[in-house]
């Protein structure tokens, strides 16, 4: 039974996971940005909010209402300027850049809010479950899973059934030639860097609403990510989907057996993956 | 008259053999420190060396081979680890260091045959990825200390002064090793392919070149030295810490070096680590804010200053320290006997 029980965590973390992992596949899909300060990025996310929520009376819902916009903005912004500059600098820059930024928000957010962890008062959604049989299912856990699967639904939304979705898959097989047609290939970046700010904006906030987390946690969340994107297969939403949740119950089970273990058995999983199927379990499509 | 063998091609200018003269006898008043300065100097150089040793292995890895790792402090520490490890069984710490070179090498192989199947960008991830797990796989073993680490045996019997001249004469010695390695390396037919690969790797391969065993000679070299570097590191230090010796700010200094220095010129690092070094000798008890610049300065010189500070210098005045590629040295007007070799060093 409480195999069980781990089972059904490791997917609810896995939903979380693959909230991490869209934004990044979204990038690395349309504009072949690696953001190496991804998980940073949802960690500025999640210590802004509790600022807000410290600083401010503002209730929980209004402080994400202006957290997750406010990032889908500075996605834009850094994608129009930053980003696009370092993608006019050759093909490592981005990488560079990035790695950068990651290093001066893990600093900025040591400097500002000291190395204690810290938690994102959401009051009883944190703690709350439900009885399914006889395993509690936490109320936070399946809003991170529900999430995921609303921010994937809306993406493939976007991509198939509006113009500019249709224009952001022409700009990402061949850019040269969307903007030969008509399509403002950085507006375009801009917006995808947009979506994927929001989402990891989304995934940090609820992760510091689950569990408290400290201004260096960014980098293990990339990484997380990156595993659940590679598991998945490159390229496919759906696919990381897939990767998330099979990273997540992973590492919940094995931690179930031996908790320092868990994180080295998801590393073990990517890399097995990485040997035997490198198309990722869910073979890829471009975007 | 313009055909091909009417030009004298040569690799070396008369500056870039006056600088060899001037590189040696620099190298000799390093050689010389330990009989001049205090110790205190001296074993903060020992750091400088490392940072070049590990700068230019990571240049040569993504300057040249275009591989952009964040996974080199896997062979630091697997370099390190290597040294305490044959210390317990009886070899000389600084022999040990050059087995923490094989072994780095050693275990770059498999290493390389899961990390090359990611292209580009992601190659970079994954080899963090791989990093970590050499870290979380060397705390399970207890004999190498676990999570808190390992002290060095071998070298407790030496006098503090001479060991630590000793250390700094290894250390230089090595770096020296490392940058005329790399010198030899891009000047021999690697470095021909290698050069091809990265101004076009397409183009490179239609000419024949296997461009996937080249840049895994390349990432094997680079993880050797890292393994070296590593070594010094617990020559140094007497003892190894694993979330230390495994960290990705090794990672984050080698990057920073390459970028101001240069990327894909020999003398990068060499500026790269001379810059950093002087930032953390003066800036460094800034703490977060130190890095919080350095990061910036980083961002600051991939976006708009991509050749670092090197190219731009030899960019302007086209003054090479290490001569790597070919110039036009005489310009004949009429042609000279054909049978005269084109190339000559």
């Amino acid at each position: 039974m409480q195999i069980l029980d781990a089972l059904a965590q490791g997917i609810l973390l896995g939903g979380l996971y693959t909230l991490f992992a869209v934004g990044l596949s979204i990038m690395f899909g349309v504009m072949r940005i690696v953001n190496l300060a991804h998980g940073d990025f949802a960690i500025l996310a999640a210590f802004l909010a509790i600022l807000l929520v410290g600083e401010t009376s503002f209730p929980v819902w209004l402080v994400v209402a202006i957290t997750v916009p406010a990032f889908a903005a500075i996605g834009y912004f850094l994608q129009r300027t930053l980003f696009q500059q370092s993608l006019n600098s050759g093909p490592l820059s981005t990488l560079l850049v990035t790695f950068g930024m990651s290093i001066v928000i893990q600093n900025a957010l040591l400097e500002a809010f000291s190395a204690n962890p810290q938690r994102l008062d959401v009051g009883q959604l944190a703690t709350a479950s439900f009885p399914v049989g006889p395993i509690a299912i936490p109320y936070i856990g399946v809003l991170g899973l529900m999430l995921a699967i609303l921010c994937i639904v809306a993406i493939e939304l976007f991509l198939r059934r509006t113009a500019t979705g249709r224009m952001t898959r022409a700009v990402s097989d061949d850019p040269d030639t969307a903007r030969l047609t008509g399509a403002n290939s950085r507006h375009i970046y801009g917006l995808a860097t947009g979506i994927a700010f929001g989402a990891v904006a989304i995934a940090g906030l609820l992760l510091a609403a689950r569990s408290s987390v400290e201004p260096t946690a960014g980098s293990m969340r990339l990484i997380f990510a990156f595993e659940a994107v590679v598991i998945g297969g490159l390229g496919s939403l759906w696919g990381t989907l897939v990767g998330g949740l099979s990273l997540g119950v992973v590492q919940t089970l094995v931690a179930h057996f031996d908790p320092s273990s868990s994180i080295l058995a998801g590393h073990l999983l990517f890399l097995l993956v990485l040997a035997f199927r490198p198309q990722g379990l869910i073979p890829a499509r471009s975007l | 008259m313009n055909t091909p063998n009417s030009l004298l091609i040569r690799r070396s200018r008369r500056s870039s053999n006056l600088s060899f003269v001037a590189l040696g006898l620099v190298a000799v008043g390093l050689v010389m420190m330990p009989y001049v300065v205090y110790q205190s100097v001296t074993s903060s150089m020992v750091m400088l060396f490392v940072l070049v040793i590990i700068a230019s292995m990571w240049n040569l890895l993504a300057g040249f081979g275009g591989l952009v790792s964040i996974g080199q402090q896997a062979y630091i520490g697997i370099g390190a680890y290597t040294v305490i490890v044959m210390a317990d069984l009886g070899v000389h710490p600084l022999i040990g260091v050059f087995f923490g070179a094989l072994t780095s090498a050693m275990l770059a192989l498999p290493t390389s045959w899961l990390a090359f199947r990611l292209r580009g960008d992601y190659f970079a991830v994954g080899t963090w990825v791989i990093a970590e797990v050499y870290r979380l796989v060397m705390i399970k073993f207890q004999f190498v200390g676990g999570a808190d680490g390992k002290s060095l045996v071998g070298l407790s019997g030496l006098d503090p002064v001479m060991r630590s001249a000793l250390t700094y004469w290894f250390a230089l010695g090595i770096a020296i090793l490392t940058v005329l390695g790399c010198f030899w390396l891009l000047r021999s037919r690697i470095g021909l392919a290698l050069t091809a690969i990265r101004d076009d790797e397409v183009s490179a391969r239609a000419g024949g070149i296997d461009a996937t065993r080249i840049k895994r000679i390349v990432y094997l070299v680079s993880a050797a030295g890292c393994g070296l570097a590593g070594g010094i590191l617990v020559v140094d230090a007497l003892r190894v810490q694993p979330d230390a010796i495994f960290s990705v700010s090794w990672s984050a200094y080698m990057i920073f070096i390459v970028i101001i220095g240069g990327i894909g010129y020999l003398e990068g690092p060499l500026i790269g680590a001379l810059v950093f070094f002087a930032m953390q000798q003066f800036l460094a008890e800034m703490g977060t804010w130190y890095l919080m610049l350095l990061g910036v300065l980083a961002i600051c010189a991939a976006a708009w200053f991509p050749k670092g500070l090197w190219g731009a210098f030899s960019q302007k005045t086209g003054f090479r320290l290490f001569p790597v590629g070919y110039h036009v040295a005489q310009r004949f007007d009429t042609p000279v006997d054909s049978r005269a070799p084109l190339f000559r060093n």
